[in-house]
């Protein structure tokens, strides 16, 4: 063995005056960072297990942890930062592809804060949505071209529709990538705020069927889990062509997470890689993915609606027009900062597009061709907060997806450590001693307690802007105003600067 | 009455509960670090978690309706509290000669490590407004209400 | 309607507690020989020790027959009842009339049949009075020769030890604490106590005892003499019968009794130290001297004297005890016989488990400087739980619920009241 050139990246502190030496810190971390020696009656870290998760900060009774970067200086260098250089230390010692989980945190643009909301003044009164009615239900799925009403009823027959009380679904996890209690969570969650979430390519656990009106079955490259009673559980189907946190690669779901309850719910042997191939090797083209469209609208008798996710990329507008025209009833784009349970950190570093610009060109392209009723948009890739989703919408999305603020609400610390497979808020995780941290009761209402924290404040914002519905804020862009942007960059959010 | 029901698919075997229950059995009810740093000895926990990975779980006192360690006492120091129906002892009384310690079925009766010479038990933190084990479990593994938990 | 209970001990107190859940209004009279309010038996060897005093042995409280509305007539003797006329007889000269009766009566020692057993300095130690007489004799550098080393015998002696005494305990066993130890259990006793100082002459017994002035001289069937400034006769209980003798009220070696405690006579019933009952585990009518079992029999004949059903399962033996610091429980069956098996193990230093196993079931343990959570054990014999492939599991020190099977350790979580035996 030769000398390992990889510091820690936090450091833990304890407080002696604090510390009661319950050892709290030494159960709770599966990385084993905090040690207890009976012999010496002393409490010791090891810095360089420490993920930075703050389990043990938060479970200290006294409060006697804290976890700070880890001081060590390297030489100033605007062009080889210590992340850089570290990084090849740690690849010039394992040879390997360099995994990381969640979303990317480079510091790109983020459009959201470039994208300021309007409000009434003087001119149109602005509503108290305490007193006033204010509709934020939304329906995804395709609207028909036209409305036939005889004798104040609708005689159109409309297609398929979901019915969200609240514009904001869970992201398509796994189960597998995280865990049977965060999915149940999330389901539950669902079902209280009115809304669904989505089931990743992990199939849908047998516990999981009784949230089924409110699940969203995904189809992706392996077709883990499929299969009629599937297919026919959930709400609508997803086909997955692609992830914003990793464009134009598969998923790979290690062995050793493929337990007997993950291998019964994929069908996939106990112990085997579960590994999604980049592409679907039946989906070469626009024509080849309306063929799976059809099949699942076949098998499921054209009673739920079809969504088709992609990830955003480059020519983003002109896919979503083909993806409508192949017979989809909901386009989801995920844009690149889009998070995930395990993915190259080149890739999540690096490819894709913001949502913000991706949802703005696929909005404007599909009404261009006037085709944008035929769809509806969903976007996913960090939305942190309501005022995201309120812009979101005023660019033209229908709903959004969220994935890591939901698991923020379970709990998550944002290690990005998803990909070990020890998370220790019991997430990310199949270690049964791990799952059991996190109570679906608790994180159900947690989930749903920040939906409904959300309703109230995009209540708040639409009173704001003198709008009672968000149909009436859906596409207009009017509402938003662009800051330190660029000509070009206004030009394809479609918005004006502020001031004009 | 109520009871302080376990969820053992819950538990994550930190063991607050022993700690914080110590702690306001203690001369400083309302200080951890003081009642574990200053108090002469920490108080046994009344309730004890037991753990064999994954599996863990707490258990305390269960205050039987037929309470087998009252009938056994031999000085009379185990007695109910005619308000709450809480099975209490005496420490006064107690002899510490561990008759119900060889007679409740459950295991929640423990010697008093300080002193070594009374039992110990789930006194159900009648001097508070809820149990400290119930109240500091993160994962609600522990609930205090009527009738039955949920395995 | 009026409840008489003779005696004023555990089932005394349990018959009372039981009648007053169901009938606050009818009197209740309780009649003993000794003039104290309800004190715990067993503390008296931590009187003699100087562990306990008077004041701290109440088994209830003060107020207890005030709050129960319970007329006494302590220090008077029942002599006998007249089952026809259902009146009780009392060393006064009077007479008490009653609805329902409850005998309590106790144990009293067995005097075994010793030349010079009747002399001065010779003592029992069964109630109060006989603690408060020792505690007198018993002075530092005295010596004593108990004869008996069972519960009673060694405890006296550790009392007596603690109070600067000299002695020598006799038993005809070859062991000590014959009736709930096995030989191994009770080496690891015998030992710790030797260490304390205590002398024992096993296998033998006392044959004769002659008085030189108040000192004695033990003669054992060994041969050997012992001298002694005083003596404890220990040898055994036995119950306490003779108010009921030469009526027509059936008794064996103690008063036979039905499960809902019932003597064979109408409205009179018995529990506790002078009444038999089915012994689950040996299955056969016998007297079960504990504590526990006469507090539950008393309960149990409370409720029927109520005119409540209620029913008592049987019982089996159970003790939990110490001395100078080692503690040890031990229940039911402690040897193995032909119909079942035992299994041991000595993890620690003066540290001692067994079990024994019949058809898969627990019928018996002995946990010594292991006591912690033995109650676990004891509530799997009570269940009669198939325990065959928990073997190894209850015999480690750290005994949990983790070691019972995941249903019954769920039930457990629960909380589900045990029927208890």
């Amino acid at each position: 063995m030769s000398l390992s050139m990889i510091t820690p990246e936090f450091l833990i502190e304890r407080n002696l005056e604090r510390c009661i030496k319950c050892q709290v810190c030494v159960r709770q971390c599966a990385n084993e960072a905090h040690r207890y020696d009976a012999e010496t009656d002393t409490l010791s870290c090891d810095d360089l297990a420490c993920v930075g998760c703050h389990r043990c900060v938060t479970l200290c009774p006294t409060k006697a942890l804290t976890i700070r970067k880890f001081p060590l200086e390297f030489r100033t260098n605007a062009n080889w930062t210590p992340d850089a250089i570290k990084a090849i230390y740690k690849q010039a010692e394992t040879g390997g592809i360099l995994l990381t989980g969640m979303g990317n945190d480079k510091p790109y643009p983020i459009y959201w804060d470039h994208l300021l909301l309007n409000a009434s003044q003087v001119t149109n009164p602005s509503i108290d949505p305490l007193r006033e009615p204010m509709e934020v239900k939304t329906f995804l799925g395709r609207k028909p071209e036209a409305l036939e009403i005889k004798d104040g009823k609708l005689k159109t027959k409309l297609p398929p529709q979901l019915e969200l009380d609240v514009p904001v679904m869970f992201s398509a996890m796994s189960f597998g990538s995280i865990s049977l209690n965060a999915v149940k969570s999330l389901a539950a969650a669902a079902r209280e705020a009115g809304t669904f979430f989505n089931t990743g390519e992990g199939g849908l656990h047998q516990d999981l069927y009784e949230y089924g009106e409110n699940a969203i079955v995904q189809v992706a490259s392996g077709r883990f889990g499929v299969h009629y009673e599937y297919l026919n559980a959930g709400a609508a189907i997803e086909i997955k062509i692609g992830q914003g946190a990793k464009p134009g690669i598969g998923g790979h779901l290690p062995g050793e997470k493929v337990g007997k309850e993950v291998s019964e719910t994929r069908m996939i042997p106990e112990g085997s890689d579960a590994l999604s191939p980049a592409p679907h090797h039946d989906i070469y083209s626009i024509e080849d993915l309306r063929q799976l469209i059809y099949s699942l609208k076949e098998a499921t008798r054209y009673e739920k609606p079809v969504a088709v996710k992609i990830a955003a990329v480059h020519n983003v507008a002109a896919i979503a027009s083909g993806i409508a025209r192949a017979g989809a009833d909901i386009i989801t784009i995920d844009g690149f900062r889009g998070g995930t349970g395990a993915t190259p950190l080149c890739t999540r570093d690096n490819v894709g597009i913001p949502i913000e610009l991706a949802l703005a060109a696929v909005d404007s392209r599909l009404r261009s061709e006037s085709i944008r009723h035929q769809v509806s948009l969903v976007i996913a890739g960090s939305v942190r907060n309501s005022a995201d989703v309120m812009k979101a919408i005023a660019l033209g999305a229908d709903a959004v997806y969220i994935g890591s603020a939901a698991l923020l609400a379970l709990g998550c610390h944002m290690c990005q450590k998803c990909y070990t497979g020890k998370c220790n808020w019991g997430i990310a995780t199949q270690d049964p001693n791990l799952v059991k941290r996190l109570n679906p009761e608790i994180g159900a209402r947690r989930a749903a307690n920040l939906l409904r924290a959300w309703k109230h404040e995009i209540k708040e914002m639409l009173g704001g802007m003198g709008i009672n519905a968000l149909e009436s804020l859906r596409g207009n862009r009017l509402m938003l105003r662009g800051v330190g942007l660029t000509e070009k960059e206004l030009e394809i959010l479609g918005v004006k600067a502020a001031g004009e | 009455m109520k009871r302080i029901y376990a969820q053992e698919k819950y538990c994550i075997g930190c063991r607050l509960c022993e700690i914080y229950c110590a702690a306001v059995h203690s001369e400083y009810p309302d200080d951890l670090v003081k009642a574990f740093k200053k108090a002469a000895m920490v108080p046994t926990p009344r309730v004890k978690v037991e753990e064999e990975r994954p599996l863990s779980f707490a258990l305390q006192c269960r205050h039987c309706e037929e309470p087998h360690c009252l009938k056994a006492c031999i000085t009379g120091a185990m007695y109910r509290d005619e308000e709450t129906g809480a099975i209490l002892n005496d420490k006064e009384r107690c002899v510490g000669c561990w008759t119900c310690i060889l007679v409740c079925p459950y295991g929640a009766i423990f010697k008093d490590e300080i002193t070594g010479k009374v039992v110990t038990k789930c006194d159900f933190c009648l001097h508070m407004g809820q149990p400290a084990c119930v109240e500091h479990c993160p994962n609600g593994a522990l609930q205090l209400k009527e009738e039955g938990g949920d395995e | 309607m009026r409840y008489v209970i003779i005696g004023n001990s555990a089932a005394a107190v349990g018959a009372v507690e039981s009648i007053r859940k169901y009938d606050t209004r009818n009197p209740i009279l309780m009649i003993s020989d000794e003039p104290y309010h309800t004190y715990s038996r067993p503390l008296i060897s931590y009187y003699l020790a100087g562990s306990k005093e008077e004041a701290g042995m109440l088994y209830r409280p003060k107020n207890f027959y005030q709050v129960n509305g319970v007329e006494t007539l302590f220090g008077t003797k029942a002599l006998t009842v007249d089952t026809a006329r259902k009146e009780v007889y009392l060393d006064n000269g009077e007479k008490v009339s009653f609805d329902r009766l409850l005998v309590a009566t106790g144990g009293k020692p067995f005097i075994p049949p010793i030349e010079g057993a009747a002399g001065e300095n010779i003592y029992s130690f069964i109630k109060l009075d006989d603690a408060k007489k020792l505690k007198e004799i018993a002075q530092p550098g005295k010596k004593a020769v108990v004869v008996g080393g069972g519960l009673i015998g060694l405890k006296v002696a550790e009392g007596l030890l603690k109070r600067g005494v000299k002695v020598s305990v006799v038993d005809l066993a070859p062991q000590v604490l014959s009736s709930i130890l096995d030989s191994a259990g009770a080496q690891v006793v015998q030992k710790h106590l030797e260490k304390q100082g205590m002398e024992f002459h096993l296998g033998t017994t006392a044959k004769t005892i002659q008085s030189f002035g108040p000192r004695k001289i033990v003669g054992l069937a060994s041969g050997m003499e012992l001298t002694a400034d005083f003596m404890v006769l220990a040898v055994g209980v036995v119950p306490n019968i003779e108010i009921v003798e030469g009526t027509d009220i059936k008794v064996n070696r103690g008063i036979i009794t039905d499960d809902h405690m019932r003597t064979s006579v109408a409205d009179i019933y018995a529990a506790g130290d002078v009444a038999e009952n089915y012994d689950v585990l040996l299955q056969q009518q016998r007297v079960i001297p504990i504590l526990p079992n006469a507090y539950e029999q008393g309960q149990v004949a409370g409720a029927n004297m109520a005119g409540r059903e209620a029913v008592y399962p049987g019982g089996f033996a159970k003790n939990a005890i110490s001395f100078f610091g080692l503690s040890l429980v031990t229940a039911g069956l402690v040897k193995a016989t032909e119909d079942s098996e035992e299994y041991v193990a000595q993890p620690g230093e003066n540290q001692y488990l067994k079990i024994v196993i019949r058809d898969g079931r627990l019928v018996g343990f002995i946990r010594i400087n292991a006591v912690d959570r033995a109650g676990i054990l004891t509530g799997l014999m009570v269940q009669q739980l198939d325990v065959s492939r928990l073997i190894s599991r209850l015999l480690t020190p750290e005994l949990g619920l983790i070691d019972l099977p995941d249903d019954i350790r769920r039930s457990r979580l629960q909380g589900g009241a045990v029927q208890w035996r």
